[in-house]
């Protein structure tokens, strides 16, 4: 028989063993922007809602109509989708009369991909299938890696990546910044930036590096509400530009700060959770899940040390007997 | 190491074919026919899942609820072979055979969840392999694990085909798989509560804690205490076997020690948080936080004494509590507390449910079918009774 004594240490190696798996390790930082990284600005105040970006995105991306309406006639989705990267939500209050306005009126969000700097679809995605382009911070996905496990979809925190849940092949659909828009592809002639932007009317989604569209997005923030000013409409710094009126911004770069920034900013008169941007911490999600992964298994040291541990007990205690697997051949 | 005197295990005998094995099968077919429609229609064809709740039942179920309920192995092994309490021998083996099946068809049955699955190879491929991932751990993790189990059984299998000669050569090197055995779960089980923790505010505050791998490890070693207590219930009735009352009144206290340290630790990261008063809410994850708290804290009640814990009744009532509260605690954190954003809605549909129920029937028949032909279950009288017959 074994002695009480024995029991209790062989008891607490096997506990000390498995407490043993949780050495700290050092806490992962949000992961910075790319110094050469290029994306949106949105402005709120200047959209207008004509869905141009909408439709021009469905083309470039080459993806199937959705239909919301009875008359199959135009292309209306009403969220993204499997068959939609980008859409235009629109707020409304009471009367809804006046453009940007909280009360009595309405106001429109751009909802696409915000290509997060510590994305944590790039940190879910067990396969590599989404990726982020180290020079240009595009947050790229593979259809021939991507196991379809929507880990993506569920671990997003803007709702983003969609699944074709109707397809015996389905893959992933999100904004990819229109990174397929290269000298030699079919749609090159008639896009050569993202598409949202090049054929938005009033440089309401205006396309360029992330550092200068933060700049810009400060220098509306400074302007006074109806002052004077020239917005630029595509691409940040490329040749069209058109006179206009500063909006009445709330003092806030939605994007800049987000689970550790994006590469989407956004500007608007109304409240960012009132046009549907969820509130976020700056601490990245993915920076809190890779943490916990590491100071788990970091090097994987944690796991050998207990699996060591682990051996030598079971090879202790397992003396005496040699049919591991339920037939004790020794009884006492 | 002790033994107290238990006898060999040896196979049940007794007829395959018989109302209950046959409905059994029936169920699994019908599943198959579920999942031969998924596969030419997409998931959409068969599942209520969407891009609110792209994980359904078949994640939530059959993945991370079906492996913790495959737990009785792991933690009888814990017990057998880490913490030297050799008494519990005679259970390792129906333990074992039960977690083969849990994890075989956890693993199996995510084939058909997974939209692209002719690339699952994937995940275990360096340059696609994804190391930052929770899930690329607990892929890895599982299926190790079930490579393991089935090396750790394979000398029912050589005793029964008569190999005496392998089955020496692989109980010498034996404890190697044991201690992987004790090891993997312990990853994987406290992993399936990580991959919440990516999902950040979409979680709700009664859930999302850095210390989702700790409870959900915690609450997968006393659910599987009380699967191994729950499947003694049955077998006894089942198979007309005696209850074996003392090993199982010992193994309770064991699984009441882990039942208070893991209620300390809920509850105490609650409070640490401030999301405690998040219960008083009148919202449905606050009720449903309190169904899963009552099945948690019932049992330890119920089992305080050690003379409540040599009550059949107790015992098999506080099982089921702690496999209720444990099943909740999972729908809850991955389904019923998940929102994405407000407009989205999730029910398991009906092919949906039934092919989670044939995976469960399958479980059941292959339990079935193994205990009357392989070594398993201890010897008793009343086998040996039934095996005549
Ligand atoms: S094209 Fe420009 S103005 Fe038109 S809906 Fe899109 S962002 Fe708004
Ligand atoms: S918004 Fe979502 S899909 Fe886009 S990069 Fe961030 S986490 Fe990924
Ligand atoms: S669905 Fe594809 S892209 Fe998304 S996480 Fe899974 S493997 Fe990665």
């Amino acid at each position: 028989m074994t002695s009480r004594r024995d029991f209790l240490k062989s008891a607490l190696s096997g506990g000390a063993l498995l407490a043993a798996g949780t050495a700290p390790a050092e806490a992962r930082d949000n992961l910075p922007q790319p110094p050469d990284a290029i994306g949106l600005l949105y402005d709120s105040t200047l959209c207008i809602g004509c869905k141009a970006c909408v439709s021009a995105c469905k083309d470039s991306n080459q993806l199937p109509m959705e239909f919301s309406t009875e008359e199959h006639l135009w292309d209306t989705p009403l969220d993204l989708s499997g068959k939609t990267k980008n859409v235009i939500k629109m707020y409304k209050d009471g009367s809804g009369e006046n453009k940007d306005q909280e009360k009595d009126g309405f106001a429109f969000m751009k909802v696409s991909c915000l290509h997060c700097n510590d994305p944590s679809c790039v940190s879910a995605c067990p396969v590599s299938a989404m990726t982020k382009d180290p020079k240009t911070g595009v947050v790229g996905y593979d259809e021939s890696i991507c196991i379809g496990c929507r880990y993506c979809v569920a671990a997003c925190p803007f709702g983003v990546p969609r699944f074709q849940y109707d397809t015996p092949f389905p893959k992933i659909v999100k904004c990819e910044l229109c990174r397929h828009l290269k000298p030699g592809h079919e749609k090159y002639d008639t896009y050569q930036f993202s598409a949202c932007a090049q054929v938005c009317p009033t440089g309401a989604t205006l396309f360029g590096p992330v550092k200068a569209l933060k700049a810009e997005a400060e220098r509306r923030l400074a302007l006074k509400a109806g002052e004077a000013t020239t917005f630029p409409r595509g691409k940040l710094g490329g040749p069209d530009s058109y006179p206009g009126k500063a909006g009445a911004y709330l003092p806030r770069i939605y994007g800049d700060r987000e689970v550790g920034g994006t590469q989407v900013l956004k500007l608007s008169a109304v409240p960012m959770e009132k046009l549907g941007m969820p509130k976020l911490p700056e601490r990245s999600y993915a920076s809190v899940s890779e943490t916990m992964q590491h100071t788990l298994y970091g090097g994987l040291i944690a796991p050998i040390v207990v699996l060591g541990g682990l051996v030598a007990v079971a090879r202790r205690n397992m003396k005496g007997e040699p049919d591991a697997s339920g037939k004790p051949e020794q009884e006492d | 190491m002790a033994h107290s005197t238990h006898h060999a295990p040896m196979p049940l005998g007794g007829k395959l074919v018989t109302p209950v094995t046959v409905t059994l099968a029936a169920l699994a077919a019908i599943a198959g026919v579920i999942l031969l429609v998924r596969l030419v229609f997409g998931l959409g064809a068969v599942t209520n899942i969407n891009d609110g709740y792209p994980w359904g039942i078949w994640i939530a179920y059959d993945v991370v609820i079906g492996s913790a309920f495959a737990c009785g192995g792991y933690s009888v092994a814990l017990l057998v072979y880490i913490f030297n309490r050799g008494e519990y021998h005679p259970l390792v083996r129906p333990a074992l055979l039960g977690s083969l099946f849990g994890y075989t068809l956890a693993g199996a049955s995510v084939i058909f969840d997974l939209g692209r699955y002719w690339n699952f190879w994937h995940i275990f491929w360096p340059g696609y392999a994804q190391v930052n991932s929770v899930m690329f751990e607990v892929a890895l993790c599982i299926t190790l694990y079930i490579a393991v189990m089935w090396i750790e059984f394979s000398p029912a299998f050589l005793e029964k085909f008569g190999k005496p000669e392998q089955k020496k050569r692989l109980d010498r090197v034996m404890f190697v798989f044991i201690g992987l055995g004790a090891l993997l779960p312990s990853m994987h089980q406290s992993s399936l509560g990580s991959l919440l923790v990516v999902f950040g505010n979409q979680v709700h505050p009664l859930w999302q804690t850095v210390l989702l791998p700790l409870i959900y490890l915690m609450t997968a070693i006393t659910v599987g205490f009380a699967l191994v207590i729950f499947e003694s219930c049955l077998s006894a009735m089942g198979f007309k076997r005696p209850f074996e009352l003392d090993i199982l009144s010992r193994l309770s206290k064991v699984m009441w020690g882990m039942l208070v340290a893991y209620l300390v630790i809920r509850i105490g990261d609650l409070v640490a948080r401030g999301a405690i008063l998040r219960m008083f809410e009148f919202s449905i994850e606050a009720l449903m936080f309190l169904i899963e708290m009552a099945f948690f804290i019932v049992p330890a009640v119920l089992l305080r004494k050690p003379e409540y814990r040599r009550q059949p009744a107790k015992l098999f009532v506080s099982a089921v509590c702690l496999l209720a509260g444990a099943f909740l605690l999972r729908i809850n954190s991955f389904l019923v507390g998940y929102e994405t954003g407000s407009g989205w809605h999730y029910f398991p549909s009906f092919p949906e449910l039934m092919v989670t129920i044939g995976i469960i029937a399958i479980e059941i028949l292959g339990y079935i079918v193994l205990v009357r032909f392989l070594p398993i279950l201890p010897k008793t009288e009343g086998a040996l009774a039934a095996a005549t017959k």
